[in-house]
Order: structure tokens, then sequence, then C-alpha cells
């Protein structure tokens, strides 16, 4: 008897695609492939018959029309002739303040918060855990609108600031108004002004560049790279000599000094609020609808961030402070050699998502009338064109843009503190 | 994510948009119930009594409407729009018309696509300062802040009134009616502005109304009417014309007093076509013969339902003015019914 040895032919039967583990799992991806691609077509071809039945057929033409209303708070220049584009564009960057300050708030709140709750000190690290508690569960809408009430219904209005006996008066020697409309805060005003640079032409992207800003940044990174040379030398001079000459002079000398001789030339000067007819006149003017969104947006997002803090600081070993204090280094230095840069690393990446979440939660301007890209774009332009499929996909790019670009900058943060690690 | 995100909204704009084809006097007549999207409160022209029943002058057209098509003034399921929601209400079909302060411009009728039938109060807008203020003109409101309610002509007129007048404003946008009432109070704005007759209806709620004061200039037109989808000429006439049998009965005398009374038959022509005893509008509108009959019991007609809701005895105090039928000098002037 003779066996047969032949291999089985390769032949490929058209079942096999189904019971051939081989290929089952690339048919199945390929047929959702195609039944995804079907509906999305199908959802593009229906939504445009529905607009064209309507006889609204999708159009960016809009945009380039004159907007026709006024915004309050406005970066750059803006007035009600402006396009839509442009009042979109207004809106985009008072999103954009509010995410960065409230980004910035919530930080140094919520490490602060967060530390505090590992404190040893019982009564502390009680409070901030009510802290916690009593801010990550309410939803942060209500802390908006709550914040909002308490500054309209308890602050005087400015009518009350007039009159021989005025029944309210300015705080910090008359420099900063607290009232119901917002805070006036003194500006800064420089006599002998560099004036601006005008980005972008006429374009709806237009915006000015204040040159005596950029100038002080300027002279401010230069002060803060020679400080850092001279700590250099110091540490060279430290590491071959064994003593380190005293340069903390030098170092705030070449901060501050060219920093003053900036501000001396180019003439600052405060500009103070004053009541005058209906409201205050001069200084800066930080609305009421800024404050609560900003106040309400950190508290909230401290909350979560200083949870993030308090497990990344826990989760480092106690072997490694062990191990650290064992070498001889003092706690401070522990922590910020050791612990600190560990802890980062496992802080970041839920820290971004915060970052994220505070800036799409700034949508919610619109509980109190913050004229941000979802009430200007997504609120009164998409109301006076009737231009509902548009706007609120345009408004959608522009949140995915900014989110992808925090995300990107903060992956690149990662990165490097991930580089720490040896 | 990106996708899941897009394709959401898609399906809503094609849900939405699907949800607007034609036929909507058929669709109120299988469930049964209008949906009418009324304000989110103003008193005198829609707002829940104490017991949650709708009522008001812009309630009593929904249910006038409600009446003419289903026979049942109670037939009505209230839809609280804000200024900035209504519209896209209406246009994605969650509501089957808007009897709501909205103004007739050019660009809702022809860009937003809908279609007014027709005007049922005849408006300006106007500024109320606190009398404390001692403001006593708009034109001196240089420099003052403003609450107005965003997505209204309200907010244009304003833009359009301090740029021809080349004085400033600070503009504090809001939501609703209350919202403003709640900032103008506190004194977080100077002056309110909105319609006139909204303007009345919100002093009426204070406190202290006469410390108040409505300016004189009314700086816009703001004729205010019920709204439709644009393309449903079946519906449209049917609202249409209820609102003109309201109208048209005041003119011709037809009360809800009288009404039992001269639905037995009368003498004048017009008033038995509309009333159902003669002709067979009805039938034309593809409604019951005793629509108009019903759409004039539901409230009374135009007259009896202002003076009950806003008129001059009320809390409101509106006179007739504009709003007085031609024969009186208004405006009000309804089409004849042949
Ligand atoms: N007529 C203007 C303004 C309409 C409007 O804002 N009306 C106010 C008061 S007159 C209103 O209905 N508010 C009630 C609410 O807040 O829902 C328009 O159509 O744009």
């Amino acid at each position: 008897m003779t066996i047969v040895t032949d291999p089985p032919k390769a032949s490929f039967r058209v079942s096999q695609l189904i019971y051939d583990t081989r290929y089952r799992s690339i048919t199945f991806q390929i047929a959702a492939l195609i039944g995804f691609l079907i509906l999305i077509g199908w959802l593009i071809s229906n939504t445009a018959q529905n607009l064209a039945d309507l006889g609204k057929e999708p159009s960016f033409g809009f945009l380039a029309e004159p907007a026709g209303y006024d915004i309050n708070q406005r970066l750059v220049d803006y007035d009600n002739q402006n396009s839509h584009l442009r009042a979109a564009f207004v809106g985009l960057l008072n999103t954009l303040l509010v995410a960065v300050m409230g980004c910035a708030a919530a930080t140094v709140l919520g490490v602060t918060i967060g530390v505090l709750r590992l404190s040893k000190n019982w009564l502390i690290s009680r409070i901030m855990t009510v802290y916690v508690e009593m801010f990550r569960n309410v939803p942060v809408l209500l802390w908006i609108v709550l914040i909002m009430a308490i500054i309209i219904e308890t602050l005087p209005q400015p009518r009350d600031f007039r009159g021989a006996d005025p029944q309210a008066s300015m705080a910090l020697f008359d420099s900063v108004a607290f009232t119901n409309r917002g805070f006036y805060i003194p500006e800064a005003l420089f006599s002998r002004s560099l004036g601006d640079i005008h980005l972008f032409g006429a374009s709806a992207m237009r915006f000015d560049v204040s040159l005596d800003l950029l100038a002080l940044v300027a002279v401010l990174l230069a002060g803060l790279w020679a400080s850092a040379r001279i700590k250099r030398n110091a540490d060279a001079v430290q590491e071959a000599t064994g003593v380190r000459p005293t340069v903390w002079h030098f170092r705030l000398g070449v901060v501050f000094v060219p920093l003053l001789a900036v501000l001396v030339l180019l003439g600052f000067h405060l500009g103070y609020p004053a009541l005058k007819g209906f409201n205050f006149q001069g200084g800066t003017h930080m609305r009421n609808s800024l404050i609560a969104l900003w106040l309400a947006l950190s508290l909230y997002t401290a909350a979560f961030i200083s949870e993030i803090v308090r497990a990344g600081i826990l989760a480092i070993s106690k072997g490694q402070t062990e191990a650290a204090a064992a070498l001889g280094l003092r706690p401070k230095r522990i922590m910020n050699l050791v612990i600190l840069p560990q802890a980062l690393r496992i802080i970041i990446p839920p820290l971004i998502s915060q970052y994220l979440n505070l800036t799409k939660n700034s949508s919610l301007a619109i509980a109190v009338g913050y004229m941000d890209i979802t009430g200007t774009l997504m609120g009164i332009t998409m109301n006076q064109t009737g231009r509902e499929l548009e706007t609120v996909m345009l408004g959608m790019l522009i949140y995915l843009l900014i989110s992808l670009s925090i995300s990107l900058v903060m992956n690149w943060y990662n990165n490097r503190v991930k580089l720490v690690e040896r | 994510m990106k996708k899941s995100v897009f394709l959401g909204a898609l399906t809503v704009a094609g849900l939405a948009a699907g949800a607007a084809a034609a036929g909507t006097l058929d669709d109120v007549k299988a469930r049964g119930k209008l949906n009418c999207g009324v304000t989110t409160g103003l008193v005198g022209f829609a707002a829940p009594d104490a017991n949650g029943n709708w009522e008001g002058f812009d309630v009593g057209v929904c249910r006038a409407v409600a009446a003419a098509v289903l026979g049942d003034p109670q037939a009505v399921e209230f839809v609280p729009t804000t200024g900035k929601t209504r519209f896209t209400a209406l246009a994605s079909g969650e509501v089957d018309m808007l009897a709501r302060n909205t103004t007739w411009t050019f660009s809702r009728d022809v860009d937003l696509k809908f279609d007014f039938v027709g005007v049922n109060y005849y408006d300006g807008q106007g500024f109320m300062v606190p009398k404390a203020l001692g403001v006593s003109s708009a034109k001196e409101l240089d420099g003052a802040t403003v609450c107005i309610q965003t997505g209204t002509t309200t907010e244009l007129n304003l833009a359009d009134f301090f740029r021809k007048n080349n004085i400033s404003y600070e503009p504090v946008p809001i939501e609703t009616n209350a919202e403003g009432q709640q900032q103008y109070l506190a004194g977080a704005c100077d002056t309110y502005t909105t319609d006139a007759s909204g303007l009345a209806a919100t002093r009426a709620s204070f406190e202290n109304p006469s410390d108040h004061v409505v300016l004189p200039e009314i700086i816009s037109k703001e004729p205010l009417g019920p709204l439709v989808r644009h393309g449903d000429n079946e519906w449209g006439d049917v609202v249409r014309w209820t609102l003109n049998a309201l109208i048209a009965a005041e003119e011709l005398g037809i009360t809800s007093a009288n009404i039992a009374e001269l639905s037995e038959g009368t003498n004048n022509p017009e008033v038995n076509r509309i009333l159902g005893t003669e002709g067979n509008l009805g039938e034309m509108l593809g409604v019951s013969a005793d629509w108009a009959k019903n759409a004039i019991m539901a409230g009374g007609n135009y007259g009896e339902l202002f003076e009950k809701t806003i008129g001059e005895n009320t809390s409101i105090g509106l006179a007739r003015g504009l709003n007085a039928q031609w024969t009186d000098g208004g405006l009000l002037y309804s089409p004849p019914f042949r």
C-alpha cells in the first residue's frame, strides 16, 4: 500500500474567505469598510438632497458678508460692518484667551491643591479633599452660572460709584473698580510707544502686535538666557574648584536692569480706570462673563488636575525617596530631582486631556454671554444667516484644530520629559 | 473620533432636513396635536400660568390654529424657544409653526426659507431705562451698556442705530427675556432693548414698574407674525387664514358671545362663509366646515384676544395703536373671505 504524500494543492475557494481563519478577518474588515463608506456616501447625498429640497445649497459665501452685529470683547479691531469671518476670528481669539487663562490658572491651582492634599496637616488635607469633591461633582455649567449670578447680584453697579457720598468706592488706592459689569484694572501704557506691526494685511485674520510688548519679551528672554549662562559658569567653577562663586545678584541684575531700562525708555505708565458717563473708562475691562467663565473653568478643572498630580506623586514608590535620602540628598532636592521628574511622566498624559476638556468646556460661554467662537460663529452668525450645517461644521473643525494643537505641544513636552528616564 | 463627530453632524442635518418635507397639515391631523413654538416666557404674549397652562396673545394664535385643524384649542404642545433656537426648531420640523414675537424680514423670508403668513402685532424696537438714570432720549445713551437678546433683529437694529447716530455702546448678549430682566434689574446693563411690546410686558412684571421708563424713540419696524416652513403652501394657507379669520371676525362683529347665534345663519354672506354655513371654504382649506368658528371660539376674535391678554385693561396695558382695524385707523386689514 502506498501512502499518497503529495502536498494538498493550493487551490483557492471563495468559501475560504469566510471559513479560513487566514482570510476571515481581512474579509470582515473589507466588508465593514465598504459598509462604512456606503453609509457616509448615503448620509452626504441624503443631506445634500434634503438641503437642495429646502433650497439651501451648502455654501460658505455668507462668511464674506457684513456681520451686522457688535461684539463686546474684542482682542483685535472689529466693528459691525466687518465680515462674519472676522467676527468668527474675534470669537476664536476670545476662546483662546479664556482657554489659555483657564489652563494656566487650573494648573497652578491644581498642582498646589494636589500637593496640599498629601500634606501631613490633617486640616489642610481635609479642606483640599472637600474642595476636590465639591468642584468635581457639580457640573461646570452650574459653577459658571453661579459665579456670574454672584458677580451680578452682589457687586455694585457703576452708578453706585457716583455722587458726593457714593455707595461704593474703588479699591487699591483708587486703581481698581469691582463692579457687577466686571473688573476694571489699570492698563499698561507707553508714552514713547514703538507702535504696532500689522499682520496679515487687510484679511479677516489681520491683527496687530504691539512692538512694545515684543521688545519687553525679547529683553526678558535675553535676560533669562544670560542668567542661565552665568549659572552654568558658576557650576563649572564649582566643579573645578569646589567653591561656588556668589552670582545671584548678577543673575537678578541681567534680568531686571535691562527690563527696567526698556520700560523707562518706552515711557511706561499705568492708565487708571475712571467713571465717565455710564461706565468706567480707561484701564482694562475684565468683563463679568470672562471672569465667571475663567474662574469656573479653572476651579473645576483644578479639582481634576489636583487628583492627577496627587496620583502622580503617590505612584513613585517610597523606596525612591529612601534611596535618595540614603545618598544624602535633602528633601527639597529629592522632590525636585527624584520624585517630580518621574511623577511628571505619569502626570502629563492625563493633564493633556484636562487641557482639552477645559478648552472644549469653554464653549459653555454661551450661558453667560461670553462671545467665544460658539457665541459668534455658531451662535449669532448661524442664527442671522440660517447656515446651520456650514457654521457647525466650521466650528467643529476649529475646535478640532485647537485640540490637536494642544495635544501636539503637550506630546512634544511629554517626550522631552520622558527622556529624563535612563 | 473625527469621523464620528462628522457623521453625527451629517446625521443630524440629514434627519433635520428630512423631517422638513411637506405635508404638515396631514402630520398635525395624524398626530392629533399641534406643535407650536412660543417664547420661553413673556407675560401677556406667551407664558405658563400658575397651573402650567400656556396663555397669552401668541398662545392664542396657536390655540386658534389647533381649533381650526383639530377642533380642539387644547390640542397644542407648546415648545419654548429662544430667539436663537426658534428657527432651527422650525426648520428641523420640531415645531409646525412659530407664534413668537418674530419679525418678518426679507432675509428670514427669502434666505432662511420661511413663510410669514401675516402680522399679528405691528411693533417697533424701543429702549427701557431706570428713571434714576435720568435719560430721556435714546440718543443720550452714548457709552451705555445695553442688554440684548442674541439672534434677534434687535441686535442688528441696535448696531445700526448707534452707528447712524455716531455713538458707542457695549452690548451684553443674553439668551432669554428672563435673563435680560435679571441683568437689567441688577444694573449689569444700563438699558434693555427689545420690541416695545416686549418691554411693556417685561416692565409689567417688575416689582415697581413705575421706576422704569420706555424711551420715546422707536428705532425700527417690527411686524411680528406667525411663520411656517417655506414650501408647504397648504399648511401656510391654514395658518394664514386662521389668523385672517380672527381679524375679519373682529371687523365683521363676530365675537365669542354671539358666535353661536350667528352660526345659525345670518343675512351677511361673508359671515356665513366664514362660519361655514355657506360655501365650502373649509373643504378648500382641507379642514372641517366649522374651522373658523372653532378658531374664533378658542379665544375670541382678534380684538377680544388682544384685550384679554395685552390690552389696556391688563397689567401690560398696550393700546391698539397700529394694531387697530383699518376701519379705525389701524393697519389690520384681512383679505376678503370668498
Ligand atoms: N422681534 C425680534 C425680537 C424677538 C424677541 O427677542 N422677543 C423677545 C421679547 S420681545 C422674546 O420673545 N423673548 C422671550 C424669550 O426670551 O423667550 C425678532 O424677531 O428678532
